[in-house]
């Protein structure tokens, strides 16, 4: 059984949705153009998450193991039909902008993974805790890149912000590098991948030196796995 | 120079076919400075400075040797190349970022020399075009056309930052290329002869373009001549887009430009004889030389003809530096005294 700890660590950082299973990369990808188009993804995604692996771990006991997956599918298409009608309702513009990718956290590989691998095995208080951690970790990952994405590709930050935030959010926008002309590829889809490329990298040399840190008594020069 | 017995090649180097290269480019160099202005030695300049540095850093990062691989030629090769595809009036943040792209992105984060799947000076090239559209088309208009090549204080001014306007604004001084033209005019409904009028046009092809793709002839066939490159990329590009144009051109001349335009024109003779002929990029078998290069001859055209973007050989070229492998795999030769194809007739 895996401890609450355990469990944080797998999201955030050890297991991390985006940086290490790579799953759900389309909306990884294509939404992380800027910092409020990602973060809105990231709690939507949080929710279907975290509602999914509940309801999935309190059926667990009644579900036939040979019809698990439709049972699945439909308990997250379900959450994600809500979602859907709550952002209309209350989150209109954002709505709009995230467009096909709301319907899409349906067929999200985060979601139907944890389902299978965890919410399907476990109670409901780890469930429960699993579902925030990855949804965190992915957010986190999406947050990470649409920030890089947004400072790059035209040297803001929060721009469009009344979006998620209510108009009292309309003069959020950082402006970080004034006159700037942008750099268009940042924002286009190749700019995704190298930015993903390049945070994974990232990610990879900090586990490589904390291991290296970690077996420096024992043995140094530990094999690096590369990456990107 | 090194001797060998008289049966045995001597393999030349990596320096020394990157110094032919450069030799190589020269002329045409020298001829595009002369119809558009020294902004081409400004490019070039710092996209060569801007890739040492790049290369240096990345050398040092991954733990290389830096006096070896720096003086090798190839980051300069490499730089050069892109530099001499950027419009002469761009800002001076246009080589160094594309330098910089080409030679960390596009050549150390493969693994360096040698294992770059695509070719460097290119995805160089295509992260310009496609992230400063606007910059990347600010060709100046040649000797011989409007105002002519811009001055070496207006290429300057432009270079770093200062306002054109006392050389008479940035539209007085650039113009559309014969290839945008053409695209234009034909999007417009005319006919290709009707868009070929005007002092644009010189003898065959635009007006100092057609001598700037003599001049990049003439370096190539010094590199053809002194065996640095095989004769089937070159032949493959420049045959392959002759044959597709000249059907099409065939079939409807006023649609569709003649193969001579289209062969001397943008960077079709460059890319035939020195990008397209990157050794580490390229197909390696004679039959796979000349279906690579057919392809991007063929592809360029298609490009230049239906796509977005008036130039195509910068995306021809990666294109099939995909193929690249999957054609070598295909084109194996046959080994001296033994059947040909693969496994096929094992009996």
């Amino acid at each position: 059984m895996a401890s609450y700890s355990d469990i944080a660590r797998d999201g955030l950082w050890k297991n991390n949705p985006g940086f290490v299973q790579l799953l759900g990369l389309c909306p990884l990808l294509a939404v992380s153009n800027s910092l409020v188009n990602a973060l809105g993804l990231g709690l939507a995604t949080i929710f279907v998450l975290v509602t999914s692996n509940v309801i999935i771990s309190l059926i667990r006991d009644w579900v036939q193991p040979q019809v698990r997956i439709p049972v699945f599918v439909m308990v997250i298409a379900a959450t994600v039909t809500a979602i859907e009608l709550i952002m209309q309702a209350k989150l209109y513009e954002l709505y709009k902008v995230l467009g096909i990718f709301i319907p899409l956290i349906t067929t999200n590989c985060i979601i139907m993974g944890r389902a299978e691998a965890f919410a399907a095995k476990n109670p409901l208080p780890k469930a429960l805790a699993d579902g925030l951690a990855q949804g965190l970790g992915f957010s986190a990952a999406l947050v990470l890149l649409g920030i890089m994405r947004e400072i790059l590709g035209q040297g803001t930050l929060l721009h469009n912000a009344h979006l998620l935030f209510g108009e009292g959010a309309r003069d959020w926008t950082i402006t970080l590098i004034s006159n700037y002309d942008g750099f268009l590829l940042a924002i286009l889809p190749p700019g995704a991948f190298l930015g993903l490329g390049l945070l994974i990298a990232l990610k990879n040399d900090i586990d490589r030196r904390m291991a290296q840190r970690a077996a420096q008594p024992a043995t140094a020069g530990q094999p690096v796995d590369s990456a990107a | 120079m090194r001797l060998s017995s008289p049966h045995l090649p001597v393999q030349p180097t990596v320096p020394q076919v990157m110094r032919r290269v450069l030799l190589g480019l020269i002329p045409g160099i020298g001829v595009m400075t002369l119809f558009f202005g020294v902004g081409v030695l400004v490019n070039i300049a710092i996209a060569v400075l801007t890739a040492l540095l790049a290369e240096s850093i990345m050398l040092k990062l991954r733990g290389r040797e830096l006096g070896r691989f720096l003086t090798d030629w190839t980051a300069v090769v490499t730089a050069a190349l892109l530099a001499i595809g950027l419009p002469p009036l761009a800002p001076w943040w246009l080589p160094a970022i594309g330098a910089f792209f080409a030679l960390v992105f596009g050549k150390h984060l493969y693994g360096g020399l040698g294992y770059n799947p695509f070719n460097p000076a290119m995805i160089g090239y295509v992260v310009l075009l496609i992230a400063f559209p606007t910059q990347m088309t600010l060709w100046p208009t040649p000797l011989g056309v409007g105002e002519g090549a811009p001055s070496v204080q207006a290429v300057l001014t432009a270079a770093f930052g200062g306002s054109l306007d006392s050389f008479g604004g940035i539209d007085a001084l650039t113009g559309a290329t014969p290839l945008d033209h053409v695209k234009t005019q034909l999007g417009l409904a005319m006919t290709v002869s009707e868009a070929q009028q005007g002092r644009m046009f010189g003898l065959f092809a635009g007006q100092g373009w057609e001598w700037l793709s003599l001049a990049f002839l003439a370096g190539g066939l010094y590199l053809l001549f002194t065996k640095t490159i095989r004769w089937q990329i070159p032949a493959g590009v420049l045959g392959g887009l002759a044959l597709i144009s000249g059907l099409f051109w065939l079939g409807d001349a006023d649609r569709f430009a003649s193969p001579l335009f289209h062969l001397t024109s943008g960077s079709a003779i460059v890319g035939a004889f020195f990008i397209a002929t990157d050794p580490v990029t390229a197909s390696t078998t004679p039959r796979g030389r000349l279906l690579f290069g057919a392809g991007i001859g063929i592809l360029t055209w298609i490009i230049r003809t239906w796509g977005g973007y008036p130039d195509a050989i910068a995306f021809a070229v990666l294109l099939m530096n995909m193929a690249a492998p999957t054609i070598d795999e295909l084109t194996q030769p046959r080994v001296y005294g033994h059947k040909s194809g693969r496994k096929r007739r094992e009996d």
